[in-house]
């Protein structure tokens, strides 16, 4: 009952005096309108927590996390944490750029890395001892950003009639000779300009006012890079929110739910593709040269499809359209990947998250019960016959020790040599048991789920975590396909709704 | 030839042919400013495509379109837009993830000027501007009444109901500053109230907004309540024009609607 009079209360927040008296006729209009708060509201106490956090302003958000992170270096002495901080601040900028092509323009581009290289590219030209210009970053900074957005603007021009599937097309072309380019640019026209796979060295670091700043100092990283790059961050994070907010960002949404309307709406659709294209570029080539003043090199093999595949799962699992979407996007992944090069830390993850993944689907219920404790049971079952049968089975010493590791190879079974076959065969087995699983209903489902949970178990401590760098990505993968499943829209993304 | 000055969209001779399929032939049409005409047919009949041909989704095979006594052929539909054209669609085509009042501010992008950077910059000029886009959007939502009120301007465009999404697209198309409005079908999927109110609203659309309005409508109701001069097309081909009482009795009328049969018992 209370926490019904509360419900009502939040409804009413923000809702005008005259429709505040009573709640509207089921089926009328304001019904019709209203129906998203009811079932979206939260009720009791967590609900009025969550109008409450929604009424607090976005900068104050912006500067509560920029104070957090700028924050870090002071509480994290190791250049390690540093170097992560600023490369995840590199795919926050990353992640906004594209954000405004896909998210708002709506358009497919699969050029983009190419534009973080061409800034690259722009920055070390201008900067290194090759061609002797060393221009001020003053200049050199803003003359990358505006090369990526002509460029953007040109590869936009041929492709500025194609939607859809046409464009990604052509900007995957583009994202092909640039690489193309970049490697063979040690003889372009019989001239090394670039130095092909080779790349730029002896690039200079950042110089401000005067003061040059080294890349670090006693092999600590220097905290100054993470702080530039969060002053870009926030520049170009408030530059596109009031961009988005105002009549050229309206119209680069207008252009994504329906480009025909937006045209007879009087939005030149051509020419706003183009400006979208260009914003995201340049913000990838600015994004660009904050890494190669950084590295103090660049090299062709940067800018490969990886990286442009870990932005679009930045974008789209963070949801893409919502800036503090795409930023927690890439904060996850970005921290993800790296927390997943060391054994001990992935362990961990792996079971946290597979643990948060079950009471996330079956809640806090029998059924969660009977298969942890099914999952548990059987392990240690399993792991004492085959203890019991060769002792060899279960000798294996958990990669990475630590305590959980230790625990883990009490319950798995961890051979000290694995057979050859065993690896294809457990993990192939593993595939197939999930593929079953999303087949199977009610206890059949619940009854597959327990040996798979410890099979999986046996992959990730034997197969997995041999091999770290494919473990990496094929983690990153099962948690998109999760999360899509789970919340298409991303994490703080607008929902979209088509009628049919 | 009447006064020039009278005539705000006039089409000679226009015809479109998709291949060899002819889906409109030499049609002859004026509409003179203040005017309601109304466009009927049977389906199929050609009127969706004049529509796509004035607002420049189309160029005609043949023909000229003018408005205000300039040719409007060969212009892109947001060039034909920004010289006072707007129009709805049969199928709705919002902006469907974008708030309410987002849907009729982002019409204003047409007679509208501050540039992305002086958006960055946050320029007093730009400023003002978008307050006035702001409260353009919010006079066009308040034409409606009651039905495009208050809080729901926040609301994505999809929570609306489907007679409100119709609303807010003729709302969203005089926020390009329209002389003439071209409104596809604007009564359809509505009930009979809803339809009575559109009626109502496509009067008030000339009397209080000033707009001159040409209307396809199947709906025999509200052509007669609303129409100055109805316009009856067959096969892409004018077959009357006149009042809506002449044009309805049209023995050519009735047999495009019913067939010959029905046509010689009348």
């Amino acid at each position: 009952m209370a926490d019904e009079e509360t419900r009502r209360e939040r409804l009413e927040e923000g809702v005008p005096a005259a429709s505040a008296t009573a709640g509207p006729q089921i089926g009328v209009d304001e019904w019709v309108a209203r129906s998203a708060e009811r079932r979206g509201g939260r009720g009791g106490r967590l609900g009025v927590v969550e109008a409450r956090l929604r009424t607090v302003p976005w900068w104050a958000w912006l500067t509560l996390f920029v104070a957090i992170v700028a924050a870090l270096p002071v509480g994290f002495e190791s250049g390690y944490v540093r170097r992560v901080a600023f490369d995840t601040v590199i795919f926050m900028l990353l992640a906004l750029g594209l954000n405004v092509v896909v998210g708002w323009g709506g358009l497919l581009d699969l050029g983009y890395v190419a534009f973080y290289g061409v800034g690259a590219y722009t920055y070390a030209i201008l900067s290194a001892d090759r061609y002797d210009l060393h221009l001020p970053v003053f200049v050199s900074i803003p003359a990358a950003a505006v090369v990526g957005g002509l460029v953007g603007l040109l590869v936009g021009l041929p492709s500025r009639r194609l939607v859809g599937d046409y464009l990604a097309i052509v900007t995957l072309f583009f994202f092909q000779i640039f690489l193309t380019v970049s490697n063979n640019s040690d003889s372009i026209f019989g001239e090394d300009r670039a130095g092909g796979p080779n790349g730029i060295l002896n690039v200079e670091p950042l110089s401000l006012f005067g003061r040059e700043l080294p890349v670090s100092t006693e092999g600590i990283f220097n905290v100054a890079y993470l702080y530039v790059a969060l002053a870009f961050f926030v520049v170009v994070f408030v530059a596109l929110r009031l961009a988005n907010a105002s009549r050229t960002g309206r119209a680069w949404r207008s252009l994504r739910e329906d480009p025909l309307a937006a045209e007879l709406m009087g939005m030149p659709v051509n020419w706003l593709k183009l400006t979208a294209f260009a914003f995201g570029a340049a913000v990838a080539a600015l994004t660009g040269t904050l890494v190669t003043a950084l590295n103090g090199s660049v090299f062709p093999q940067t800018f490969e499809f990886p990286l442009l595949i870990t932005v679009y799962t930045m974008v789209i699992l963070g949801g893409a359209g919502s800036q503090a979407g795409v930023v927690i996007g890439a904060i996850g992944i970005s921290v993800l990947l790296e927390l997943l090069r060391e054994p001990g830390d992935s362990r961990f993850l792996f079971y946290v998250l597979s643990v948060l993944a079950l009471v996330g689907t079956l809640r806090f219920s029998r059924r969660l019960a009977i298969v942890l404790g099914g999952t548990l049971a059987l392990g240690f079952v399993v792991h004492s016959l085959a203890g019991a049968i060769d002792g060899s089975w279960t000798a294996g010493a958990a990669r990475d020790g630590g305590r959980l590791g230790e625990w883990a190879t009490q319950w798995v079974v961890v051979p000290s040599s694995l057979a050859s076959w065993v690896t294809p065969v457990s993990y192939i087995g593993l595939v197939a048991a999930v593929l079953t699983l999303t087949l199977l209903r009610g206890r059949l489902r619940l009854a597959l789920l327990v040996p798979t949970l410890y099979l999986a178990a046996f992959v990730w401590e034997n197969v997995m975590l041999a091999k770290p760098e494919p473990t990496r990505f094929v983690v990153l993968g099962a948690i998109l396909i999760a999360v899509m499943v789970a919340r298409p829209e991303g994490v703080l993304g607008e929902k979209r709704v088509e009628i049919v | 030839m009447s006064a020039p000055a009278a005539e705000l969209l006039e089409l000679r001779g226009v015809s479109m042919a998709f291949g060899g399929l002819s889906v409109v032939d030499r049609l002859d049409l004026d509409v003179r400013a203040g005017e309601i005409v109304s466009v009927i047919g049977p389906n199929g009949a050609g009127k969706t495509t004049l529509f796509n041909l004035v607002t420049g989704i189309y160029r005609p095979t043949a023909g000229k379109i003018r408005f205000e006594g300039q040719s409007i052929v060969g212009l892109e539909p947001h060039q034909i837009t920004r010289r006072g054209i707007a129009r709805t669609f049969q199928t709705l085509r919002l902006f469907l993830n974008m708030t309410v009042r987002e849907n009729v501010m982002a019409a204003a992008y047409g007679h509208t000027k501050a540039g992305v950077f002086r958006a960055i910059l946050r320029t007093p000029g730009q400023r003002r501007e978008e307050r006035a886009i702001r409260e353009l959007a919010e006079r066009r939502l308040a034409f409606f009444g009651e039905r495009l009120m208050g809080y729901r301007w926040d609301q994505p465009a999809y929570s609306l109901s489907y007679a409100n999404r119709r609303r807010l697209e003729i709302a969203r198309a005089t926020a390009t500053n329209p002389r003439l409005l071209l409104l596809d079908e604007p009564a359809a999927g509505m009930n009979p109230v809803e339809t009575h109110e559109i009626t109502e609203l496509i009067g008030k659309l000339r009397t209080e907004g000033g707009y001159t309005i040409l209307v396809i409508e199947h709906d025999m109701h509200v052509v007669e309540g609303i129409s100055d001069r109805v316009i009856a097309l067959d096969h892409g081909v004018k077959i009357a024009e006149g009042s809506f009482d002449a044009v309805a009795t049209d023995p050519r009328v009735v047999e495009a609607y019913l067939g010959t049969k029905a046509a010689e018992r009348k």
